[in-house]
């Protein structure tokens, strides 16, 4: 029954689709004032069968219907109730139809929200948004369609992925694909603005507001994904260079930059054709993330589902949306008026732009390191993959001068500002950074070539952050995020110089001698849970400030038959002690690793900070 | 001579080009640095020379050859045409096992073994190396 119910809900919506493209393009030439409410009406019954259908397999994975193909893939009876429900989305067909729900619901939203904008720009905005949903919709229904029937009825489902059964990877997809759609409604109205000329403070102030949540929404999705691979994959770091990783990565700088072109397009009223640029390629970022990953063309080692036809589609689907976005942007290009707005070298613009340089920079980096490889094999059929020290090599340097203007920037005036104003107090907190980071390093053995400038300029804007809480002059949305990202640049370069590392395999009863500590593995219990047989090792860890209990877990999973390792983390403010091991085969033997990470959860902590700045941006009065 | 808006606009679009050329050009030798080559065990048998650079080699973990002691891993990776012993020292991820697919990094000490430094492995049940899915294929 759900299947048939969600199956002729997509039609429905998909003949919705195709009457609005039609009819809100017709009526952007007539001239009458108000949105016609038949537009309105289909687009909510639109919306409405596109959440049908949706529930319907929710329904289907909550009561285990393994008629349903999806499900009997990717479920099993005894799977707790919330990760049947989180299996939804766990897999790919499911994971797109939720990309599609919300995708309707933002128009919607869209809709309810620009009353007071002109009547030919939400129509427009309308149209581009239904040949999204279209294309979407034709994508769901033709080549991975949840609804597929199953017959004869299968007693069992074959089982989630153990490694998706845990609630940060529950919660992560609908967050990051949040973020990510938001960017389709961004792509939709900066081509609508284009096409009626009004690309203006009033739109900027209109469509800040959606690039803040889509910004807000890939932030925490990717942080949850992120500390989701910390702890179940066992990678024991907080970003790996994977290209599904990077792939999340790259709108999210392009979105970064629009974050702040707006900004200034919002208070000065240029930048314009650049906004435009920049909200055409965060979404085509957006969406070549969806079809990297699902087309099962990136070599990463966790991709999960794929089939290569679907990948020929997206990027058919891609380069439409793609070329579209080129020409349209060509043809209208002379409704920008180019406000003749004199600006000086230093000045804010100035300090704006050169975040976008830096943030297109480290997105150039990014897409040639996660691309390049793909290419080589068209090319010549060699594989590579690119590793950490490509991205470390070309990042870190560059990120010396981007701290040092994330930290003057900020206080900087509109138009024209001068180099004289900048009080003594800057150079001495930039002289006690330095120093700061030189008796750092030299105490710690570090090799200070690099990492006195590294760390001297992640305490400057520390410290001109705080300072600015008290005297500074932009917002205080901005404050906390910067505050927050100098934060994250301190913890993460603390982090990767005194993070310590040591593995060893060992029996039940082994000692082992690391730095001054003792790692004793002590017992190993076994108990039976309902879907899963757990193995529990109780280790000690003590060294002359005191004891640490840790106790890491192997997880059998029965159906489908897996193992995986939950690493045991005793997080305080100060470090992490991170533990986890693994069963290598019947020898009595387990794969120990034990990990010291300092200030890891000063990762995460700024990154909520940073996101705090942007909620506080979002609702932030006029 | 040509107006100051002109020379600036020419200023700023030297500036671009500029910037535009040592980007692309730090990238790619960074990227020539940087890469990792991916091999089965029948194309590290039939390399022309040995070079001290880092490589993947993919394949299957074969059934009944991990060994363990306290300090060292050692398994054989075969695509069922030949194979390749690797050793390690480290951690290894959930989904190592005997008869499921692996990725070793590291380096070749000579055509038959591997100094691994890192043990990758797919994080889904039912994944084979490509190689080891067309190799598996040819034999039957």
């Amino acid at each position: 029954m759900a299947n048939q119910i969600g199956n002729y809900s997509l039609f429905i919506a998909l003949i919705a689709s195709i009457f609005l493209i039609f009819q809100s393009y017709r009526l952007t030439r007539n001239s009458s004032k108000n949105l016609d409410s038949k537009i309105f009406s289909v687009l909510s019954v639109q919306s409405l069968m596109v959440l049908i259908s949706f529930i319907s397999l929710v329904f289907a994975f909550i009561v285990s219907d393994f008629s349903n193909k999806t499900v009997y893939n990717n479920s099993h009876t005894t799977k707790p109730l919330f990760y049947k429900i989180s299996g939804t989305w766990g897999n790919h067909e499911g994971s797109l139809l939720l990309w599609l729900l919300v995708l309707t619901f933002f128009l919607f939203i869209f809709l309810i929200n620009s009353k007071n904008l002109p009547k030919k720009y939400r129509l427009l905005t309308l149209t581009f948004q239904e040949v999204i949903i279209f294309g979407f919709l034709l994508f769901i229904l033709f080549t991975s369609n949840p609804f597929i029937n199953l017959f004869p009825i299968p007693k069992e489902g074959t089982g989630l992925n153990p490694i998706l059964q845990d609630p940060a990877l529950a919660l992560h997809p609908p967050i990051l694909y949040i973020g990510y759609v938001g960017t389709s409604i961004i792509f939709s109205a900066s081509l609508a603005a284009l096409v009626c000329g009004n690309v203006n403070k009033v739109w900027a102030s209109h469509i800040k507001k959606w690039i803040i949540i889509s910004w807000i929404f890939l932030t925490i999705g990717i942080m949850l994904g992120s500390i989701w691979a910390y702890y179940e994959l066992g990678w024991g770091g907080f970003w790996f260079w994977d290209p599904v990783e990077n792939v999340s990565l790259m709108p999210w700088f392009c979105l970064t930059a629009l974050l702040h072109t707006i900004v200034v397009l919002e208070k000065r009223n240029t930048f314009k054709s650049w906004t435009i640029i920049l909200s055409i390629t965060t979404f085509s970022l957006s969406m070549s993330g969806t079809f990297l990953v699902r087309s099962g063309i990136l070599n990463s080692i966790h991709t999960f589902a794929n089939d290569p036809s679907r990948g020929v589609f997206i990027l058919c689907f891609l380069f439409f949306l793609i070329f579209l976005a080129i020409i349209i942007f060509f043809i209208y290009q002379k409704n920008i008026s180019n406000s003749s707005i004199r600006t000086y070298l230093i000045s804010k613009e100035t300090a704006m732009l050169v975040n976008n340089w830096f943030m297109m920079f480290f997105l150039s980096v990014v897409l040639i390191g996660t691309v390049y490889p793909i290419l080589l094999e068209v090319i010549n059929g060699s594989k590579i993959s690119i590793g950490p020290p490509f991205y470390q090599k070309l990042i870190l340097p560059f990120l010396i001068p981007f701290l040092l203007f994330m930290a003057i920037g900020p206080n900087l005036k509109w138009v024209k500002d001068h180099i004289n104003k900048i009080k003594l107090e800057q150079p001495i907190f930039l002289f006690i950074s330095i120093l700061i980071s030189y008796l750092f390093t030299t105490s710690y053995g570090v090799s200070y070539l690099f990492s006195v400038p590294m760390f001297g300029l992640g305490f400057f804007l520390f410290f001109l952050t705080i300072r600015d809480f008290f005297s500074g002059k932009s917002t205080l949305s901005q404050k906390i995020a910067h505050f927050g990202f100098s934060l994250f640049i301190l913890s993460i370069l603390f982090n990767g110089v005194l993070a310590k590392e040591y593995s060893s395999n060992m029996k039940v009863g082994d000692e082992r001698k690391f730095m001054n500590k003792i790692i004793k593995f002590e017992n190993l219990k076994i108990t039976q849970e309902l879907n899963y047989q757990s193995l529990t090792g109780e280790f000690n860890i003590s060294d002359d400030r005191g004891n640490l209990n840790l106790k890491p877990e192997i997880r059998i999973y029965n159906q489908p038959k897996t193992l995986t390792s939950e690493a045991d983390i005793i997080s305080t403010i100060y470090s992490d002690n991170f533990l986890v091991f693994n069963v290598l085969k019947d020898d009595g033997y387990y794969n120990v690793r034990y990990q010291h990470k300092p200030l890891m959860i000063w990762i995460w902590l700024s990154v909520i900070l940073i996101f705090v700045g942007g909620i506080l941006g979002y609702f932030k009065k006029k | 001579m040509y107006g100051k808006k002109v020379k600036l606009r020419a200023l700023f679009i030297l500036l671009i080009f500029l910037s535009v050329v040592l980007t692309s050009f730090l990238i790619f030798k960074s990227l020539e640095e940087n890469v990792v080559y991916f091999k089965s065990p029948t194309e590290v048998k039939n390399l022309a020379e040995l070079e001290n650079k880092k490589i993947r080699v993919g394949g299957m973990v074969k059934k009944d050859s991990i060994k363990t002691n306290d300090l060292e891993i050692s398994f054989i990776i075969t695509d069922f045409q030949n194979e390749l012993i690797v050793s390690f020292k480290g951690s290894v991820p959930n989904l190592f096992e005997e008869g499921k697919g692996v990725v070793a990094e590291g380096f070749l000490e000579d055509r038959n073994y591997l100094k691994a430094t890192k043990i990758l492995a797919k994080h889904d049940e039912n994944y084979m190396p490509p190689e080891v899915e067309e190799a598996l294929k040819e034999n039957n």
